[in-house]
């Protein structure tokens, strides 16, 4: 769905109350209104107003009826008439300790998924941060039309890959490991590597010279100047890392074979396709796997704003 | 791309003297060693000693990508395109069979059913997720309080998977009972669309569904709104354009890299449609076949039916159709080379 590629851009929405533009555009607005409640303006605001609340509400209602129906105890129908749209009567909150402890084993697919998801962030910040040092900073032959290669591997769909990636891991016995969806990670990801070079290339020049002028090679100056100042868009990087690798349904379901090392997405998609599931505990579980990547979200947003503010969309 | 290098050529040149100074014989030896010859590409001129290193330096950093590049990208694609033209089912030996998987995607019905809805999908969602997306940018772009608020909760969606988001639509879109339609029947709607049962609507549901993380499409337009200068805008109310003219002859015009750049991705992330696919059809037994998206059937034919050699075929036909869209991004990247050219960013 290409979740990742907007999310990544998530950031640069977000700054943009705090960017030139908008603070300009502000005091031209200002300026032209002279301080007046202009009725015009008045009702132009409270119609926005009124259109945020309604698409907010379109955003929140399913996720709120979505927790009314995890808490309802078992004999309580999920589905009433009228719709509860949210929790009221209903605070059966020992459903999400039965999804997690229970007979669905939850937490077992949690752990899992953390350890994947890991991995998968050590993986990218290693390879993506070192290659993207490369093509920031160093000088060599054949960086233009790697580079190009980057922009190319990061248009094709890896999906396109799938099926002979799978033979290659299955001849070589990853198949029913973690290793086919955690190393090819270590051998980064174009949109990463794009994103960092991006960063690292408005990091001021003058401090690889003074670093070099000191002595230092090019591995302290990516160990020791470059890295320490791309924090905020490793950051970034870790988050959607985080988020894409957590929510991950094709990987999973093509390499693992055995319930015990299923992930959360491969669980749920169990869950919800075979008949029996009682519908309370399904949307029990379904919340919990989504909790993990709210909580990412609203705590990486103000780095969010940060990382990709200063990498914008621009090549 | 690359930028100029603003390093000085004097303590280039003075380095290796002071590394030879320092330490001769390790200088000697490592030149000596024939490293540089390694990256001594074409009849180029030979590049001076500290160039050199750098350039291994470089290669050394580049490894851990080409190494991926060669065994993720370069291999299976060579490899994929072999297969193509066998039968291999992984437990008995592959046969060469030439171009028959290419021949026999003629007659396959599902084939042609999956590209069906792939393209019926595209037709329904991208025209309404790049208005409805531009639209949204444009509101969330006001000036107002509280619109970070408004902004954190419209991106939710787009930070969930397409599993946890399509396991709520499918009770939420439950014909009968779920609440869309109850909503539906109280606004006077008798007979609301029975939505993912019903073959003829499965599709615009999925559309639909799509709207709720609209928020995710509407930052890349954020982001596009917030590159466009202000002057242009105080030119052109200084000239009496009123909100409408100056969306349509500033921001519109502005903006049309990005909108091109999302009707490209989006066209090759429909063929990507996966997650939402396989949780809808798994779960809506024989109407889900309506949602038979062409990575679904492609996986289908690879890892239900064990025909890679056929699944290889689908993949270069998607290799094919994203080569097209790549070709006509970069084609038309003449369109939006003021991104590159930008001063702000040259500093």
């Amino acid at each position: 769905m290409g979740q990742v590629d907007a999310i990544s851009t998530a950031g640069a929405g977000l700054a943009a109350s705090d960017s030139p533009t908008a603070v300009a555009l502000e005091k031209r607005g200002r300026a032209r209104q002279t301080g007046k409640w202009r009725p015009r303006r008045v009702l132009f605001l409270a119609a926005m107003y009124i259109l945020l609340l309604t698409l907010s509400a379109f955003i929140l209602l399913p996720a709120s009826w979505m927790l009314t129906a995890a808490l309802k105890p078992d004999l309580q129908p999920v589905f009433t008439i009228p719709t509860e749209w949210y929790p009221a009567h209903f605070w059966a909150w020992t459903n999400f300790g039965r999804v997690l402890l229970g007979h669905l084993s939850f937490l077992r697919y949690t752990l899992n998924t953390v350890i994947i998801v890991f991995f998968n962030i050590m993986g990218i910040l290693i390879s993506c941060s070192v290659v993207a040092f490369a093509f920031a900073r160093l000088r060599f032959r054949g960086s233009k039309p790697l580079f190009y290669l980057v922009i190319v591997t990061m248009l094709i769909p890896w999906q396109a890959l799938m099926v002979p990636q799978f033979i290659m891991f299955f001849k070589i016995g990853w198949y029913g490991t973690y290793l086919p969806l955690i190393v090819p990670s270590f051998g980064g990801n174009a949109f990463f590597i794009f994103l960092i070079r991006q960063y690292m290339r408005t990091i001021p020049r003058e401090l690889d010279d003074a670093a070099r002028v000191d002595g230092l090679n090019s591995w302290q100056i990516y160990w020791r100047i470059i890295l320490p100042l791309s924090i905020p868009v490793l950051t970034v990087c870790a988050v959607f890392t985080f988020i894409s690798s957590w929510n991950d349904l094709l990987g999973p379901i093509i390499y693992l074979d055995k319930q015990q090392t299923f992930t959360l997405s491969v669980a749920l998609a169990n869950l919800v396709t075979r008949a029996g599931t009682p519908w309370n505990l399904l949307m029990a579980a379904n919340l919990l796997s989504m909790i993990p990547c709210i909580l990412v979200f609203f705590f990486a947003q103000k780095k969010l704003i940060g990382g990709i503010a200063s990498v914008g969309l621009k090549g | 791309m690359a930028l100029p290098r603003q390093r000085s050529s004097t303590w280039l040149g003075a380095r290796p003297s002071r590394h030879q100074a320092a330490r001769p014989g390790a200088a000697q030896a490592a030149s000596a060693g024939g490293g540089g010859a390694l990256f001594r590409l074409g009849s180029r001129a030979p590049l001076s000693r500290p160039r050199r290193r750098e350039q291994r330096t470089a290669y050394l950093f580049l490894s851990p990508w080409l190494l991926g590049l060669l065994a993720f990208w370069i291999v299976p694609i060579v490899a994929s395109f072999l297969l193509s033209f066998t039968d291999w089912s992984l437990l008995f030996k592959p046969h060469w069979v030439g171009a028959s998987n290419y021949r026999s995607m003629a007659s396959d019905q599902d084939f042609w059913h999956s590209i069906r809805v792939t393209f019926k999908y595209i037709v329904l969602s991208v025209p309404l997720y790049m208005i409805t997306g531009l639209l949204l940018s444009l509101v969330l772009n006001l000036k107002m309080r509280g619109m970070n608020v408004f902004r954190t909760f419209l991106f939710i969606p787009s930070v969930l998977s397409g599993v946890a988001v399509a396991i709520l639509w499918v009770s939420l879109l439950n014909p009968d009972v779920g609440p869309v339609n109850q909503v539906l029947r109280a606004i006077g709607i008798g007979h609301p669309p029975r939505w993912l049962q019903d073959p003829a609507w499965a599709i615009p549901s999925v559309v639909l569904m799509g709207l709720w993380g609209i928020g995710g499409g509407a930052i890349i337009y954020l982001a596009g709104l917030q590159n466009i200068a202000v002057q242009l805008y105080e030119a052109a109310s200084l000239d009496g354009a009123g909100p409408w003219q100056r969306f349509r002859w500033v921001t519109f015009p502005m903006l049309t890299p990005t909108l091109l750049f999302v009707l490209l991705t989006s066209l090759i992330s429909a063929f990507q449609v996966f997650d939402t696919a396989y949780i809808l059809s798994g779960s809506q037994g024989a109407s889900g076949t309506s949602l038979n998206f062409y990575l679904l059937n492609m996986w289908t034919e690879a890892f239900t039916n064990q025909r890679f050699g056929y699944a290889s075929a689908l993949a270069w036909v998607m290799i094919l159709f994203a080569a097209v869209v790549i070709l006509a991004i970069f084609r038309t990247a003449s369109r939006w080379v003021y991104y590159e050219y930008d001063p702000e960013k040259e500093r």
